[in-house]
């Protein structure tokens, strides 16, 4: 076996970590590999295409690829007659690699970005006719969103980088491109990303496709999906998880109203195909709920987080063997987070399923009591879950080269917790109200003022300000009350109401019954013998 | 380093002229072009007394993504639309996509503190700090009618009967003009005058779920038609 020297970049260093990699070898193995899925693929048959995808690839990078990329793609293009769309996946899947692995060039994010223009212009023209799994299809929008924010991260690091490195970086900004629609082609552009999702969304007609089988006219979510009528479903589905990655997009950025806006057309309170792929049915309802925490919609927050967590609890044993196990934990863990600084915020326990009230206990009881005091240690609690708990947010646009050497990659987090925090320091000035307000059933404002030591007035514009902070304005505008306790005032006497906890009897029949059906249908197919 | 230009580029709006702003906008928007023509529907709204959230949070995105292209006065005049927007988050929605850098600036640091009076109902001081800075809020037609309408809207949240001091306080009238207001609004939104009161005047508003608890319904057990379409073909 001829150890070839390993190419070098532009920057005369050697493109690989490790010594020995020789991008032209191909171990038998991976020739099997290729020669298979590409055959699978031909077949339609995604069955198999997904157990290779989902294991043999995984098996084979513990096995061979630890350390080392995967052969380049022009070495194994000879095994599957140079077919131009296995290439590009074959590259999506080797890049991808190279980036679970670890710190990435420059040039091999350039590169990467050049994949997907090409990978996401073939699809767009509608020359792709394959099937392939949702979990494949999903991976690729995330990733591809993933290694935007990776970009704008290793962009925005300008400190402890050599000058060589920043000079590279300048120029790359630089080389900045006058007409507004080449713009966009520009390596990760923060124009470009947003543009590929929304132009996949917009020609596979997912929103039209999603709104007419609402209708009866059309089948997706009951096919998962995919086409059984000699189509792909490529297409349909890029654009349908591509909704799903423009929240996410947008969540980074800091705009969350237009994130929520991009999820639309997908009823989250349902199953849907995003509920196919357990990585896709994570990241829509962290995202979800993430938005809502920040548009003070507290209540839908704590509704969807205590399904999904549910969700999580129940099926994560069967996906303890898969490659995104801890992915899935760490998400889960990050939404017991924001789910304890929303019920913080909002206590409406009656929200919470016990199994997950139990675990939420377990993990955050004694930090949600302190943080209800709204002292100095109840901010920093606060701002350690958020910080915990929220996205990696990014700056989008280059930085100052010429300012003193700084990292801007925290601007956009240091904003989002700033603000955060400011609205739950609002929230302070409620604290005394509440404990008195469950104790007495009326009272008169001079009294209460007495007790909590305010003047009158004040006492007014506090009660005022719990008001508007527990009636919330619903995604239609509507002003939803996530009060526990309420209470309205009569010239100058409180009158205390207490909620009573609404069971949702309605809902929990039709899961019962839906269930009950189940269980006979298994029960109908079985033959005794 | 000269890039190469990819063969297939992603498709960039290129709408004909007879498309409006909005419609740009819902077309595509990640488009740079649209930032002059988003710039002047800002101004517009300023004139028309309209209001378009979506398309604000479009042009703070271009200012994101193009820093040198950000002009203060037009996020100024974003921000006093958004305040008007009450009881809506959209103040904050905006102040998410606006640097840190920016908000330093003075005006921008005024503007913060008034939309912190009102979110926390402290409306006398609010009216105080508003006086104190016409010529950021005035040139905004509507904006006092907007306010007052926030204040009437938590107001009514909280009262069943609501003595006339504090409401001029909240809506920062007094006297005549108090009368006329609440004359008004008796007329128009169903306020009734508590006659028989000596000792200051009382104005009853209007009894709603969230005045009124007993009219609460209990909107949570209702199921939409959708849920029971799934189990029909269970039921029959």
């Amino acid at each position: 076996m001829a150890t070839v020297a390993p190419p070098l970049d532009n920057n005369h260093r050697p493109s690989s970590s490790s010594a020995a990699y020789d991008p032209t070898f191909v171990p038998d193995a991976v020739k099997t590999f290729v020669v298979h899925l590409y055959r699978h693929i031909r077949d339609n048959n995604v069955y198999e295409i997904h157990q290779m995808y989902d294991t043999s690839f995984h098996t084979l990078t513990d096995r061979l690829f630890k350390d080392t990329p995967w052969p380049s793609v022009d070495a194994v293009s000879i095994y599957v007659d140079n077919d131009h769309v296995f290439c590009l996946l074959y590259k999506e899947m080797w890049f991808r690699h190279l980036f679970a692995r670890g710190s990435v060039g420059l040039k091999e994010r350039i590169e990467s970005w050049d994949n997907y223009c090409e990978l996401f212009g073939v699809v767009l023209l509608g020359n792709v006719n394959i099937q392939l799994p949702n979990q494949w299809l999903w991976d690729m929008v995330d990733e591809f969103v993933y290694q935007f924010q990776s970009f704008c991260q290793f962009r925005a690091k300008l400190k402890g980088r050599s000058e060589h490195e920043i000079a590279l970086l300048r120029e790359f900004d630089k080389d900045f491109i006058e007409n507004a629609a080449m713009q966009i082609l520009k390596a990760w552009n923060v124009y470009g990303v947003l543009n590929f999702l929304q132009a996949l969304v917009d020609k596979s007609m997912i929103i039209e496709i999603l709104e007419r089988e609402k209708q009866g006219l059309e089948q997706f979510t009951a096919t998962d999906g995919y086409d059984y009528n000699g189509g792909s479903n490529v297409m349909k589905v890029l654009g349908y998880f591509s909704m799903v990655g423009l929240l996410r997009g947008h969540c980074l950025l800091g705009d969350y109203q237009t994130g929520l806006k991009c999820l639309r057309p997908i009823d989250n309170s349902q199953q849907g195909v995003y509920t196919s792929v357990i990585g896709s049915h994570i990241a829509t309802i962290y995202h979800y709920g993430f938005a809502n925490l920040m548009l003070r919609r507290y209540g839908d927050a704590i509704w969807e987080f205590n399904k999904i967590l549910l969700y999580i609890f129940k099926t994560k044993q069967y996906h303890q063997k898969s490659a995104q196990y801890e992915q899935i934990l760490k998400k889960n863990e990050q939404m017991y987070a924001l789910l304890a600084i929303c019920l913080s915020l909002c206590p409406q326990v009656k929200l919470v399923e016990e199994t997950v009230n139990a675990q939420l206990r377990e993990k955050y009881g004694e930090k949600m009591s302190r943080m209800q005091r709204y002292d100095d240690e109840a901010f920093a609690l606060y701002d350690e879950l958020f910080s915990y708990a929220c996205p990696k947010f990014i700056t989008p646009s280059a930085p100052d080269y010429d300012e003193p050497l700084v990292n801007y990659n925290q601007d956009t987090y240091r904003l989002q917790l700033k603000l955060f925090l400011y609205e739950v320091k609002q929230q302070q000035l409620l604290v005394g109200v509440r404990t008195f307000l469950k104790v007495f059933s009326s009272i008169s404002l001079a009294k209460l003022a007495a007790y909590i030591e305010v003047d009158e007035s004040t006492l007014r514009t506090i009660l005022m300000t719990y008001k508007h902070k527990t009636h919330a304005a619903d995604a239609r505008g509507k002003i939803i009350s996530n009060a526990d306790i309420d209470f309205y005032i009569d010239d100058d006497i409180v009158h205390v109401v207490e909620s009573k906890p609404s069971k949702r009897y309605g809902d929990y029949f039709l899961r019962q019954i839906v269930k009950m059906e189940g269980v006979i249908n298994d029960l109908d197919a079985i033959k005794l013998d | 380093m000269v890039r190469e230009v990819a063969e297939n580029p992603p498709p960039a709006a290129t709408a004909p002229d007879s498309y409006t702003v909005e419609q740009l906008v819902a077309i595509n928007p990640y488009n740079p072009e649209l930032l002059p023509e988003l710039e002047k529907l800002v101004n517009e709204q300023v004139n028309s007394k309209t209001y378009n959230l979506d398309a604000n949070l479009c042009l703070l995105r271009l200012y994101q993504f193009e820093p040198e292209r950000m002009s203060t006065v037009i996020i100024a005049r974003i921000l006093v639309k958004a305040l008007m927007a009450m009881p809506a988050p959209d103040f904050s929605l905006c102040l998410f996509l606006i640097p840190e850098s920016v908000q330093m600036e003075e005006e921008f640091k005024t503007l913060i503190v008034l939309s912190h009076l009102l979110e926390t109902a402290q409306f006398r001081q609010f009216w105080d700090e508003a006086a104190k800075n016409r010529h950021l809020l005035e040139v905004i037609p509507g904006f006092q009618q907007a306010i007052q309408s926030y204040a009437i809207h938590v107001l009514s949240l909280t009262y069943q009967k609501l003595p006339r001091t504090v409401l001029a306080e909240a809506v920062n009238i007094e006297g005549v003009a108090l009368d006329k207001f609440i004359e008004h609004h008796v007329a128009n939104s169903g306020w009734v005058l508590d006659k028989g009161h000596s000792k200051d005047q009382l104005i009853i508003l209007p009894p709603t779920e969230f005045n009124h608890p007993e009219l609460k319904k209990n909107a949570a057990d209702n199921i939409s038609l959708e849920h029971i379409t799934k189990i029909l073909p269970i039921l029959g």
